[in-house]
This record gives C-alpha cells, structure tokens and sequence, in this order.
C-alpha cells in the first residue's frame, strides 16, 4: 500500500492540503479521514470544499446532523461517524447511495465504520505532534489501490511546495 | 377559555394545531389552541437511553422513535381533551435534523392528516424555536434579533415580521452545544455535556484559563468553536501529560465563560446594528444560566429586552412547532403530500 507523509504546520496548512488534494479528485471518490478531537479533520475537509469550488464558510461539522451535502464542481458529502456507537447504526443513513454516486464522500471517522467503507477507498489520518501544539503529521493512505495516480501527483506537490519553502 | 389578546386575531382562538416534533433526541408532540394556549405538550425525551453511550446514538434515535410516536400522540391528544377530528391541522418537523428521526415524526403527521382530511403544514426546526418565545411571551412582537444555540445550531437571526428572517451569522465550525459535548466527553462528564459543564463550573473560576473566543474581534456575525473546542483539549491533555489531577470546574466555568461571552458579543452587536428593542433566546443551550444572566444584563444595559422561554420549551417539544404551524395555517398555507424529510433544511428554504 502506498503512504505518503506531509507535515502540516497550522490549521492553515491543513487546509491547503485539502485544497491540494481536491484538485486530484474524481467522481466516486471515498476519503476515510481519521484522527482524535480537535485533530483538524473538519480543517481539512473544509480545504477539500474550497478545492471543489464550495465555499468554506459553509462547511459545518456533520457532527450533529451526521451527513452535510454541498454542491460544487462536484458535490461532496461529508459524513461524521463521531456519534456512531455500534457499526450497524450506520446502515440507517443510506450510506451507499452516497459512496456510489458522483460526488466526492468525506467521512470523519471513518475507522468507527470501517467494514462500511468501500473496498478502496483514501485513509488521511491526522496525527498531533505530542510537542508542537500546531503541528500535525497527515498521512496519505491508499487502501485497495486505486488511488496512485492521486498520491504520486501529490507527492510532486508537496515536494515541490517545500522546495519553495 | 377564549384569550383576549389582540394582535393575532379572536376570531382564530379555536383553532388547534397539533404539533410533532422527532428531529433529534425527544419524540414530542402538542396541541395548541389558537396559537398560544398549550393544552397539552408531551415530550418523551431518550435522553436516558442516550447518556448510556455518550451521545446521540441514530439507530437509536429512530427505533425509539417508532415505539413512541403514536402513544406519544395519544397521550397529547386525551391530555388535550379532544378528538383528532378537533384538529384544524397538524404541524410537524422536516428538518433540519437525523433523517431516520425526521422521518418517523413526518410520516406520522402525513398519515393522520390524511386520514383526517386537514391541511399538514411542515415546520423548520429552527423557526420553530423561535416560535417558543411567542408561545410564552404574548408581548413579544417584530422587528426583534433571535439566537438560537442548541447542539447542532448556533444561528443569529434578524426577524423583520413573522415568517421574514434573515440569517446574520451562523457557526462556521462547530456548534455551541457540540463544543460543551465534546468537551464535557473529554472531561469525562455525562452527556447531554451542557448541562453537566453548567454545573461543574458553578463552583470553577471563569477566569483560571483564558480560552479563546473565536472571531469575537472580527468583523462578522459568524461564530466559530473549533478553535475554543482544540484549546480545552490541549490543555486537558496537558495536564494530563504532567499527571496532574484534572480543574474539572475551573476548566468547565472557563469553557462556559469563553462561548457565554462570545454569544452574548455577537448578538447584542446585531441587536445594536439593526436597532432592535427585542431578543429572543432559543434552542437548548439557551437554558443556560450563565447565557441568560449575562445577556439579560447586558441587554437591559443598552434598554434592550431579553425573552426566552421556560426550559421546557427550551428542548425540542412539539408545542412551538403547533405554534408556528398556527401561523402558517392562518395564511393559509400547507405543504404538499409529497414533503420529504430535509435534514439540512435552513431558514427562508421553501416549504
């Protein structure tokens, strides 16, 4: 399986590399973005909307309402699995409609659904550094194959960004 | 038994609305009579079964929902003393909300309205807690600025006349209960986490950590608790690093300090702005004590009144969905059979 690493400095940061990899996407596309509270998964997500031409400001976390849809280039469904307790509640919100279609399907925690997700799918896990309270690893998962193309383009991003750096 | 308060029409005193309620946490529902007389309102709340896993469990939330709606129904109806062939319409959420919730309370409604041959008229859950205040406060009146606070809202809202809003700001992260849950949740404290937070920090220090109060300084009605939620879990975890034993009620009174103060900023800022003599607070967290001393004091400091509404109107309930149904009903409004349910509904979206 194919990881990539990249060191995100601020929640700023973060959101770049949503935005970054928004523009790697295609229809259809599953991203399983894990990390603990306050990580920047909603951060990122809101990068990724801004890369598919949503406006940011009105990406709320899913928290409450479990599922938030927005319409952009393409429309993107960005789930939150906080809440779910038991894996099978997850089979009440018409999940699959979603995974199969057009859009592209964020899901905060989606390690709480795993056997839920597609058989390939992009893992992104944001991890807190334990010293620099800002800084946050994000690692680049490609679980299934299917998503190297996305990952090698990325990787010539963010090397070139640090290039610049 | 006729009320005699002008401004919303004698002649409209016998009309009852039964209102149902089930997009979150209770299964809810009311009968009102002429838009402000509550003869019955029962909520069945699973906030119980709920505080067994830390949160709203959705599986739940809707199968619980199918066992209690109809009793539920019922028991508003006989409390009510009448007959469904009484009802003048029925009024019901279709969002926003858990789509599983939503659409138990929803189909309910359809069917029983059908069967009765009364108009159904469906109800956004947000206007519906604004309609709370008018409930309980008949002097409340128009042009006036509502917050509405609750677990997945935090909307500052400009009410130019009944059924005419606009949305000056709303949260660009996080909601404001969701910041008290989560955090309560790291605390260790019981969910619903508002509650317990409020009672933890009667005896902290809301000034022993200065948490951030996000966007206070710029120039937006928005809101944002991502920030504030990020800095209460570092410093716990911090704390826990070092071993040492957790200011649960410093913390607590500080977290609740941060948000109360960035609430009451914000909208009195907009009651300022828009020149309005009135605010109405809602929703749940809107039961807060510190938010409704805080904003009281610092609304009557400008000449500005503050309603809220009893806490029981506070939480979702289906009297305030009765309420703003009436509304509706009298202008003689109704939704078509095929309503769906809308779990990301806002305010102004068409009916």
């Amino acid at each position: 399986m194919q990881q990539l690493k990249v060191v995100s400095d601020s929640p700023e940061a973060t959101d770049r590399i949503g935005w970054l990899t928004a523009g790697y996407l295609r229809p259809g596309d599953v991203l399983s973005i894990t990390g603990e509270l306050g990580a920047g998964k909603t951060v990122l997500v809101k990068g990724i909307a801004a890369g598919l031409d949503i406006d940011p400001a009105q990406v709320t976390s899913p928290t409450f309402s479990l599922m938030n849809e927005y319409t952009g280039r393409l429309p993107m469904y960005h789930f939150d699995a906080y809440r779910i307790n038991r894996p099978e509640e997850w089979e009440d919100l018409g999940y699959e409609e979603y995974f199969r279609g057009e859009g592209i399907t964020c899901v905060e925690w989606g390690n709480m659904i795993e056997e839920y997700l597609p058989r390939v799918f992009l893992e992104i896990h944001i991890e807190k550094d334990a010293v620099q309270e800002l800084q946050r690893t994000i690692s680049f998962l490609d679980v299934g194959g299917g998503y190297e193309k996305l990952m090698a383009k990325l990787r010539k991003e963010v090397d070139h960004a640090h290039s610049w750096d | 038994m006729v009320d005699k308060q002008v401004g919303w029409g004698a002649e409209h005193a016998d009309v009852l609305v039964l209102g149902i309620e089930t997009s979150c946490d209770e299964t809810a529902a009311s009968v009102v009579k002429g838009g402000r007389m509550v003869l019955s309102n029962v909520i069945a709340s699973q906030v119980e079964l709920h505080r067994l896993y830390g949160g709203v469990v959705p599986e739940i939330a809707s199968r619980k929902h199918i066992e209690l709606i109809m009793p539920v129904i019922d028991l508003a109806l006989k409390k009510a003393k009448i007959k469904p062939t009484d009802l003048d319409c029925i009024a019901v959420t279709y969002g926003p909300g858990l789509v599983g919730a939503l659409l138990v309370g929803l189909s309910s409604a359809k069917a029983m309205a059908l069967a009765l041959g009364c108009p159904l008229i469906g109800i956004n859950h947000i206007e519906g807690h604004i309609y709370a205040n008018v409930l309980e406060h008949k002097d409340v009146e128009p042009p006036l600025v509502c917050l509405t606070v609750s677990g997945g809202h935090t909307d500052l809202l400009y009410i130019d006349a009944y059924g005419d809003y606009k949305i000056l700001g709303r949260t660009r992260d996080d909601a404001a209960g969701e910041a008290f849950d989560k955090i309560a949740r790291v605390l260790g404290l019981d969910y619903p986490g508002g509650p317990e937070i409020a009672k933890q920090a009667l005896s902290g220090d809301p000034k022993a950590i200065d948490f951030p109060r996000g966007l206070i300084h710029e120039d937006t009605y928005d809101f944002s608790f991502s920030g504030l939620k990020t800095a209460a879990i570092n410093h716990v975890h911090n704390l826990q690093q070092k071993g040492e034993t957790l200011p649960i009620s410093d913390i607590a009174a500080s977290l609740q300090a941060a948000i109360v103060d960035v609430l009451v900023h914000k909208t009195l800022a907009a009651a300022s702005a828009y020149k309005v003599d009135t605010i109405l607070l809602s929703g749940g967290v809107g039961a807060n004590e510190a938010l409704r001393d805080q904003l009281r004091q610092d609304a009557q400091a400008l000449g500005i009144n503050l309603y809220y509404p009893s806490k029981v109107l506070c939480t979702d309930n289906g009297a305030m969905i009765a309420c703003a149904g009436h509304y509706r009903f009298l202008k003689g409004q109704q939704s078509p059979w095929d309503l769906n349910a809308a779990p990301q509904l806002r305010l102004g979206d068409p009916v």
